[in-house]
Order: C-alpha cells, then structure tokens, then sequence
C-alpha cells in the first residue's frame, strides 16, 4: 500500500476512476470492421494513463463487463507507478474465461452484456473506499459500453443507480454502440453523470480525453454535453 | 488559614467543603455531559496485557444486522405500498420546552425533515401531508403532495409554539383530509405529541372510533411521558405507540414509520390501478401548466389521457385525475417487491480452512482474511456461492439491494410477465399475457396465482398464458411495469408490464 498521505497534498481533487469495460465479444464482433476492439482498448488506455498522469494520487480501477461474468482487471492502488497496460495479461485471462463460461451455441444479435453486474461491484468498492475513512478520493464511475440493455436486467441496473444517487456516486457513461442505451441515460441524468454517444468512434480517445477526464470540481467551469432528452422508458 | 482550629470550625469548613464539591459536580456535569452521554468509556475493554483497547463491536452490529434481516425475510407478509400519510406535529406550549436542545420543536422539525426524505426514498408512489396542532386547534400546513422540498419548506416556516394541543382537533382534520383519499391507498397518521394532555371540545372516544371505522392507521411518537389516551388511540387503530427516550432513539422511532407497514387484513384488497406515464415536453414549449394555472415554458410532463400539462411527478393529473408516474420512480419501490435472500454465514469448517476460501471479497475487494486472528469472517451468497466481506454483506442488503455475484453471471433469470396488445386507455387493461421465460431459476407461479391478478377479466385468457410461454419480444413501444398494492408477496415478484398509448 501508499505511504499515508499528508493531508495538505488532499488539497487538490483526487479522483477514484471506477471504468466499466464492455466486452461483449459479440458486440465487438459486429462492429469489427469499422472500430475493432484493439482500437478501442488503445484509446482507454491511452485515457487512463492520462488520467493517472493528472494527479499522483488518482486512482483506477479497471472492470471487465462480460458477456458470461464480471471481473476486476485492474487497481492502480497498490502500484509504483501504476500503468494501464499491465492490465492486459489479467484482461485476456478474463476474456478466456468469459469465453469458456458461454454454454449457447448462437446468440440472437449481439446479445446483452452484465451491466448490472459491474455496477454492483464497482459501487461495492467505492463503498470499501468511503469505509476507508476522511481524505478517500472522490469516486465517479464510467461506463463505456456497447452492447444494448438487457431488459432483465432491468431491475438490478435501477437498484444500482439509485443506490449510486443515495451515496453521491455519478455515473458517466459513454455509448459505442449503434443505438442510445436508455439505462444509461437514466443512470446518468439520475446521478449527475455526464451522458454522451460519439458520433464519430475514431475520435473516442479525444472525447474520453475532454469529457470525461476532468474531476468533479472542475466539471463546474467546463462545458460539457448537455443530453439531448432522457428516455424514461422501462426496458 | 489559622492554626489549631476547633472541632466546629472544622466542621463548618468540612459543610463548606462539601457544598463547593456539590456546586463542583454541578459544574462538571455541564461539561461532562458530553462524555456522559456519549459513554465512550463503554466502548473501551482490557486485553489480556491491561491495555484498553477499543471493543470491536463490529461483530456484534454484524450479529443483530443478520438477525433483523433473516426476521424481515422469514415472515411475508403484504404491504402497503401507496401511503397517503399526515404528519401531525405538536406545536403547544409544551413543545417550547427545553429538555431536547435547543428545544423539543426544533428536533422535531429535524427529524421530521429526514424522515420525509427517508419516506420518498422508500415509499416513492406515496404522498404526505403535513398538520400542526397550536392553540387548541388543529390547521392544516401542506396538503398531499409528493415533492419533499415543499414540506419541508413549509414546515421550516411555520415553527413556533403556543397553546393547547388538541389531539380530538387533529384526528378530526386528518379524518376529513383523508376520507377523500382513494380506496386502494393506505391511510395513516404520524402524530409526534409533546403534550402531556389534550384539550378536547368534545368526546375524544368518538373520533378514535370514527378513525378505526375509516382505516386509518394512528402512529403517535411521545416526547415527554406515556399517555394512556394516546396508547388507546394506537391499539385501537393498529398503529404504533412510542415515547422518545433522547434525540437518538426519537430519530429511531421516526425512522421506524419509513418502510411501508403491513397492511390492514380486511382492508387489504388486491386491485389493480390506472396509472399514466406522461411523456416529457420538448424543451421550450410554451403551455399552460394545469397546476399553478400559469404559463410555463417547457420542463413539464403531459398528461397521456387528457394531455394537460403537470409540473411534477408522482401526482395526480388536475383534469382526469389519472395517477402519474414516472418509471424511474416505480422502480424505487422495486426492491420490495424483489427482495434479495440473506447471505449464509460460512460453515465453521471452511472458516478454519481458510485456503478453501477464496482471498477476497467478491465484492469489494477487500482481503477476507483478517489480519489479527488469522480466521476468515465472511458470509456467502446462497444462489450464487460467491463470498463477500461483511461490510459489503450490510451495504448489499441495505442499500444496493442486488447481489453482485449473482448479476455478474449469466445464470439468474427472473420471470417475467409481460402483456402485450394491452393497452392503459382503450376498452380493456390487457387481453392476454405472455410468460417470457429465461433460464428459469424458479418455479413458475401456479395458475391461480395468476387468475387471482385479473379476476373479471373477459379477454383473460390463462391457458393461453400459461403455453404461450416464450413470447417472442415485449411490445417494441413504451414498455412499463405496472404493479400496484394487489395481492401477495408471491405475485408481486412478477413484474407486469403494459403498453401504454
């Protein structure tokens, strides 16, 4: 673990970034011509070194939403200088073993991603870090996912994000797919998350870049997106 | 002082002595009042060295956290999920006094503003009023209403005491308020009383029976002494009767009328109710809000039956009078009616092995072994089989109210009913129901379960329902659950959903 922290080097925001990777092998599939998944893991990378870079004391955690299960990949805590790459080992055991789990032999479209599932362990371990005591970095989770929602899913997702609401948590989300994700945009106008689906995927690290890096406090002076409208619909 | 002193003069120094101890202990107790209440010295125990250590009562909250949980799942009971509650706030003299700081109004005015809070949270489709008694009457601050901040807003302006406390006045006014109400909803009375004695202009027995006759439920919350009319008035109508210790245990007592109660028996009849989803306007229409009888420019929500516009949700719409909600606001109530099972404690064979047992919490984390004593404190997921810390065991169940592990793998489906070609506002609710069945985890319900949803419904078709099992796609359009406070536990896991025009 980090040496304690002094407390006047808290002056400055530090941020805990929770990210929700969607690894949906069937989305990914479907769209490998126009934005592969090497492409995409490129520019998240690239995101979170960055967003270690901004301040010495930000901490990421990296969650895989597969198709079968969730898993942590990554936790910069802990780490001398903590690089985003050295999550790739960890990551393709992750993908493997997703693989491995899937018992259907074909799969209507792209089929749904664990959405709800990534956000309970992502809010478990912002609770754990609350748990930690005063001077914790301030938490905000962001989800970048392609897959489209899960009717089933419908519940646990609700539960999560109000559950975020009570304990101040945004949830940024930021959409790869083809169509808007209306959990995600409820979990984001919920929560007082930023909500955004670029239009052009070759720029998504310049989007992650401008949007989503900045912290909660300086998210006051900045313009972002602002949501088109909110689909309150169900499932 | 003078040497050789006599026997007296010692003793009326000894007297003097010992008044200065008694004003000293006077004075120490305003500054040891902190310590007093707060007991710290409890929470320090020896260890086997003579140090004082902090106790660990970690363990122990864990223990009675478990045991309310496994209590709350064993009994099922039904429960009122659409509240229409008044708070009845005593505003007499008597709420002037000091012995709550600063004084027992303002802590009132507190607790009832984080109860309010806490009571939107929990019972989203439910409404409150607010009613304060002061000069021997009785007037009514806020009527029914679903917004937390005018509430409170009109509470926070209204403090100040004088008078009497009517009890009669006040049971009076909200009998009258609530007779309005309609018939599906739950009708109570929170009354927070600081008087030790109500002053009636006429029988009081009367209105407590007039009360029992309407179904409402009175909850009273005493800030000074017992009162035996107030006991009366509680066992007579099935509500609840306490008297606040200290500023903790009258939170705690406030708090208690948050979650939904159980329901009246007879009055517990399983209906089902038209509720509209209004649609949000576009942003910058202007129209005229049906509400305030004001033009607005944009931000309201149109009422999918008469198209009126309403400012706020959950309401009711001023024209048709349709109930309308939100989505969002349905699925707070949610966790109710999908309740997660309680996590098993891990088998004391397997604590004492603990590389069995996997190294953290699933959860969060968080290393399971504990560092001092070298055992594993965890408990796991019965569904599931995933272990995680306690920490995460409380937050889970308290508060998340999904299980990470078993969301996180493909496996767990629930049932879902869907009605298709249903429709909110033409000639009939639903004319047939499909079952969407995933991996099914658990049974299906039995049939009667079912009919006993839509009794008289001409169009209900059960044995259609039960082999149309997997219908092949929910209704493309606007899809919302419907549940309302029909029926048991059982069937309200069931999610029905319905298209709405």
């Amino acid at each position: 673990m980090s040496p304690p922290v002094p407390p006047e080097l808290l002056t400055d925001d530090v941020s805990l970034l929770m990210v929700l990777i969607d690894t949906n092998p069937y989305f990914w599939s479907s769209i490998k011509q126009s934005f592969p998944f090497s492409k995409f893991l490129s520019d998240v990378l690239a995101f979170l070194n960055a967003t270690l870079l901004l301040n010495q004391l930000n901490q990421v955690v990296v969650i895989a939403t597969g198709y079968n299960s969730c898993g942590y990949v990554f936790d910069s805590a802990g780490l001398v200088n903590a690089r985003a790459e050295s999550c790739l080992p960890e990551l393709e055991k992750f993908l493997k073993n997703d693989a491995s789990m899937s018992t259907e032999d074909t799969v209507n479209g792209v089929g749904h991603s664990l959405l709800s599932g990534s956000l309970s362990m992502a809010l478990c371990y912002i609770q754990r870090i609350f748990r930690s005591g005063a001077g914790h970095p301030q938490p905000r989770i962001l989800c970048l996912h392609g897959s489209p929602d899960g009717p089933g899913q419908y519940v646990a997702v609700m539960n999560a994000i109000f559950s975020a609401q009570r304990s101040m948590v945004p949830i940024d989300s930021c959409v790869i797919g083809a169509q808007h994700s209306a959990f995600l945009q409820q979990a984001s106008h919920i929560t007082g998350g930023v909500y955004l689906k670029p239009q052009l995927l070759e720029g998504l690290l310049q989007n992650l870049l401008t949007v989503y890096a900045t912290d909660m406090h300086s998210r006051n002076f900045i313009q972002l997106p602002k949501p088109l409208g909110v689909d309150f619909r169900a499932s | 002082m003078q040497r050789g002193t006599n026997g007296e003069g010692r003793k009326f120094n000894g007297n003097e002595e010992e008044e200065e101890e008694e004003e000293e202990e006077r004075n120490q107790d305003a500054w040891e009042k902190m310590y007093a209440d707060d007991r710290s010295w409890e929470s320090l125990q020896e260890d086997e060295y003579g140090r004082l250590r902090h106790v660990d009562n970690k363990a122990l909250h864990h223990a009675q956290y478990r045991k309310r949980l496994r209590s709350a799942s064993t009994t099922r009971i039904q429960k009122g999920l659409i509240r229409y509650l008044y708070i009845v706030i005593d505003l007499s003299r008597a709420a002037g006094e000091m012995d709550y700081k600063p004084s027992r109004m303002v802590v009132v005015a507190r607790q009832v503003e984080a109860f309010i809070r806490e009571f939107f949270d929990q019972n989203p489709l439910s409404q409150i009023g607010l009613v304060i008694l002061k000069d021997g009457v009785a007037q009514c601050l806020t009527d029914l209403g679903g917004s937390p901040e005018s509430h409170i807003k009109a509470l926070l302006g209204k403090l100040g005491c004088s008078g009497d406390a009517s009890l009669q006045n006040g049971l009076d006014l909200v009998h009258d308020l609530l007779n309005q109400i309609p018939s599906y909803g739950h009708r109570e009375v929170l009354i927070l009383y600081s008087a030790l004695s109500t002053c009636d202009p006429g029988d009081i027995m009367e209105t407590i029976q007039k009360c029992k006759k309407a179904k409402i439920r009175c909850s009273i919350i005493g800030l000074s002494a017992e009162v035996y009319i107030c006991k009366y008035l509680c066992q007579e109508t099935g509500g609840v009767y306490s008297v606040a210790l200290d500023e903790s245990h009258l939170k705690e007592s406030v708090l208690e009328h948050a979650p939904p109660p159980p329901a009246i028996a007879e009055f517990a009849v399983s209906n089902l109710i038209k509720m509209g989803f209004p649609q949000r306007a576009a942003e910058g229409v202007i129209s005229i809000c049906s509400c305030h009888k004001e033009i607005k420019v944009g931000g309201g929500y149109t009422c999918p039956r008469c198209k009126a516009r309403v400012c706020e949700l959950p309401t009711e719409c001023c024209i048709c009078g349709l109930t309308l909600v939100s989505s969002p606001h349905l699925a707070r109530s949610y966790h109710h009616l999908f309740p997660i099972t309680p996590f098993d404690d891990v088998s004391p064979s397997l604590k004492n092995n603990p590389r069995k047992l996997p190294k953290s919490c699933f959860g969060c984390q968080q290393s399971l072994l504990d560092p001092g004593s070298m055992s594993v404190s965890c408990v796991s997921c019965p569904k599931c089989k995933q272990h995680f810390c306690l920490d995460c065991d409380i937050y889970i169940h308290e508060s998340l109210h999904n299980c990470p592990g078993c969301e996180s793998f493909k496996q767990s489906h629930s049932v879902v009913i869907r009605v298709s070609n249903g429709c909110l506002y033409s000639s009939g609710w639903m004319s047939r129901i499909h079952i969407e069945k995933k991996t099914l985890s658990r049974k299906l319900p039995k049939e009667e379960t079912l009919l006993s949803l839509m009794p008289g419904e001409d169009n209900f078709d059960d044995r259609q329902c039960m082999k149309d099992d997997l219908c092949s796609k929910p209704p493309a359009a606007l899809c919302h659950p419907i549940f309302l406070s029909w029926g048991n536990w059982e069937v309200l896991k069931l999610v029905i959903c319905c298209r709405v025009q």
